[in-house]
């Protein structure tokens, strides 16, 4: 019993890792009634040695599937241990983690064994479980299975706080490629089951108090990048897309591990692209937070993101004339767009300078990145220059003051951009 | 007026205890001190100081003006920098509390004023440090079902992360020791108790719960250190990261991480 449990989460924990979404935000469930667990900001209980962070318990009920996805490690035609837990192990194991205080909930992802609605209808047992008969409060993130019906979608959402389907490739045709059993048009209708319903719960619930929450943490989907050759700019507008008609709260990205030797993708011993991946979510970070449009960061002139420097700086490269911006009169607009200047130090810089006009030593102190900051803005004392650098020089001494953990060799001197 | 001319408060060390002295500095007019905790201060023989005796009523009269004067995020961050237990933080929220008090409303926000700033900084660093341990809590079940947990924090966070861990908790009995500030909270299903435990009962209390430990205890402890293990991807390995997240200070206390210092 101890080594076939042992064995169980092995094998369906390490299936489920692929899947980047840990996030355990953005719900406001409270304990009600002394049951146990709530849910909040968020909290990462753990670090793995990849360094990502652990909040929830990732797992798979089942990875038995019955698809055959290029991409997936589970797909059927791989000859790999299988497993499958039942209910009550899976409501075990998250109570008991819960209780000890390891994790902030459960992410519960499934292979498809049989078809979508069995699958499905397992998964919402298992939440239910947890809510009705644990009076379990902690954050549950469930994967919508493809295909499965919108009545038990619908009753899920009522039980989870996330609630995600992945578009697995950018493109269609890249999923048409790696998995011609999935597709887009799939995903989008199950996301369009759960935006309308939220939609509904949410505006019925101004009428009456008690209607219960759907899906309080929204959806989220997740990409896998660098299997398929889409570029950045096919990956982030598809990304847009998403986040604007579906009102996702978030969109993953996952760098591609080749776990197998299938000519169509990268060979197994290839590394991730964590770079690329980083730089993504730094695109995403401006798309959501810094008031970027997609178009300014990736467009037909610039389809793939620099390597070497994080997006906005090579925005800011791209867009001498917008700089330098007087710290002491721009817009917040125009101060969060400026490279080394973070959302917390620009609201900090709004603030203080109604009580007189603000010195280099004082945003050093603030916790901007002066070092890159410098060159894009003005303030109090700002040394009096007698020609802007420009940006080509500009973008040499960046790189050279920089020290990337990411980059191996010296950067290339004076490139066009 | 060099600050060796400057008056010297000698208080409790305690929250009361420094609104107190800022109360007391508005009545004896002293715009300036130095201040010092009386555990820690050693009168040199040919000072003078004066000693603040922790009053309530002064205090909640400085705290009822704070909150007329600041912003609520701003009387939390007052809050939380005190328990950094920093040296130099008493009298940086003592000058702090002055500026507030001489100016008119509204210059909370002034981050261009070195105290205001360093304020909102070090209550940046307590908060960190409480979410942290919201975080690295690691109970372990006992035979009489008390969910027990030994922390080390950097700053003074228990009484930070004990509303948070009774909400969560609601329906176990739980109980957090501080090992370096040698108190703990505990939880009975009713209400929080502060707990001090002696050297010798501490002792006690290990070598007693290694045998009262819960059956399943170990086979949880166990399956979380295979769960770390599985869901860790080898071809991503950073340990760079993974220690700046997860500093080598915290792992004696990580059920994940026993056996790896």
């Amino acid at each position: 019993m101890y080594e076939r449990i042992r064995e169980k989460l092995s094998i369906l924990a390490d299936a489920a890792k692929y899947d980047v979404s840990c996030s355990s935000s953005g719900s406001d469930r409270k304990n009600t009634g002394k049951g146990i667990g709530d849910t909040g900001s968020g909290i990462c209980h753990t670090y793995t040695e990849d360094g990502r962070c652990v909040s929830l318990l990732k797992i798979l009920l089942t990875n038995f599937c019955i698809y055959d996805c290029a991409f997936c490690v589970s797909r059927r035609s791989n000859d790999i241990r299988r497993a499958a837990f039942t209910v009550e192990e899976v409501v075990s194991l998250t109570m008991n983690f819960y209780r000890r205080n390891y994790i902030e909930g459960l992410f519960l992802s499934s292979g498809i064994f049989k078809d979508a609605d069995y699958t499905m209808e397992r998964m919402l047992r298992i939440v239910k479980k947890l809510r009705l008969e644990e009076n379990y409060n902690g954050y549950i993130h469930l994967k919508t299975i493809p295909g499965a019906s919108e009545a038990l979608v619908t009753e899920a959402g009522l039980y989870a706080d996330r609630m995600s389907i992945n578009l697995e490739m950018p493109t269609e045709q890249g999923l048409q490629l790696l998995a011609p059993e999935k597709s887009h048009e799939e995903v989008k209708r199950e996301l369009a089951v759960i935006r309308d319903q939220a939609v509904a719960y949410n505006s019925e619930r101004k009428l009456i108090k008690t209607t219960p929450k759907f899906v309080p943490a929204g959806q989220s989907t997740q990409m896998v990048i660098g299997a398929t050759p889409e570029s950045d700019k096919d990956i982030m507008h598809t990304a847009q897309a998403f986040y604007k008609h579906y009102a996702l709260k978030r969109v993953y990205y996952s760098g591609y591990i080749p776990i197998s030797n299938d000519s169509r993708m990268p060979a197994v011993g290839t590394r991730p692209p964590l770079i690329r991946e980083n730089r993504l979510y730094q695109t995403d970070w401006l798309m959501r937070f810094y008031d970027f449009d997609v178009a300014e960061l990736l467009n037909d002139e610039h389809p793939n993101l620099d390597m070497d420097m994080d997006p906005k700086l090579a925005w800011a490269l791209r867009n001498p004339h917008i700089f330098p911006v007087d710290i002491n009169t721009a817009d917040y607009k125009l101060i969060i767009r400026v490279p080394g200047i973070g959302i917390r130090s620009a609201q900090k810089i709004i603030a203080a300078r109604k009580f007189g006009k603000l010195h280099i030593h004082q945003l050093k102190k603030m916790g901007i990145a002066y070092n890159r900051a410098q060159y894009f803005i003005r303030c109090a004392d700002s040394p009096f220059l007698l020609r802007e650098p420009d940006p080509s020089q500009l973008k040499a001494l960046l790189l050279r003051q920089s020290t990337s953990k990411y980059r191996t060799t010296a950067p290339e001197q004076l490139t066009l951009f | 007026m060099l600050t060796d001319d400057l008056p010297i408060y000698i208080f409790d060390g305690t929250f009361y205890g420094l609104l107190t002295a800022i109360f007391e500095s508005y009545e004896r007019k002293h715009p300036r001190i130095q201040l010092c905790c009386r555990e820690t201060y050693a009168p040199e023989f040919f000072s003078g100081h004066i000693d603040i005796h922790s009053d309530k009523v002064k205090a909640q009269r400085v705290w009822r003006g704070l909150q007329q004067k600041v912003a609520s995020v701003h009387l939390g961050h007052f809050y939380k920098a005190f328990f950094s237990e920093q040296a130099a933080i008493h009298l940086a929220l003592f000058r702090y509390a002055r500026y507030i008090f001489d100016h008119p409303a509204g210059h909370d926000f002034n981050y261009g004023h070195e105290d205001v700033l360093a304020i909102a900084q070090m209550s940046q660093r307590v908060h960190r440090e409480k979410h942290r341990m919201e975080a690295f809590v690691r109970f372990k079940k006992s035979g009489n079902g008390l969910f027990f947990a030994v922390i080390s924090p950097d700053y003074n966070v228990l009484p930070l992360i004990s509303k948070h861990f009774r909400n969560r908790y609601a329906d176990q009995p739980w109980l957090i020791y501080d090992e370096r500030r040698k108190y703990g909270i505990h939880y009975d299903l009713h209400a929080l108790h502060e707990v001090t435990i002696d050297f010798t009962q501490e002792q006690a209390m290990t070598a007693q719960t290694a045998v009262i430990i819960d059956a399943q205890e170990e086979l949880y402890t166990q399956l979380w250190k295979d769960y770390f293990r599985s869901t860790n991807i080898a071809e991503r390995r950073n340990m760079k990261l993974h220690i700046q997240h997860v500093p080598r200070r915290y792992w004696r206390y990580l059920t994940e991480k026993e056996g790896k210092l």
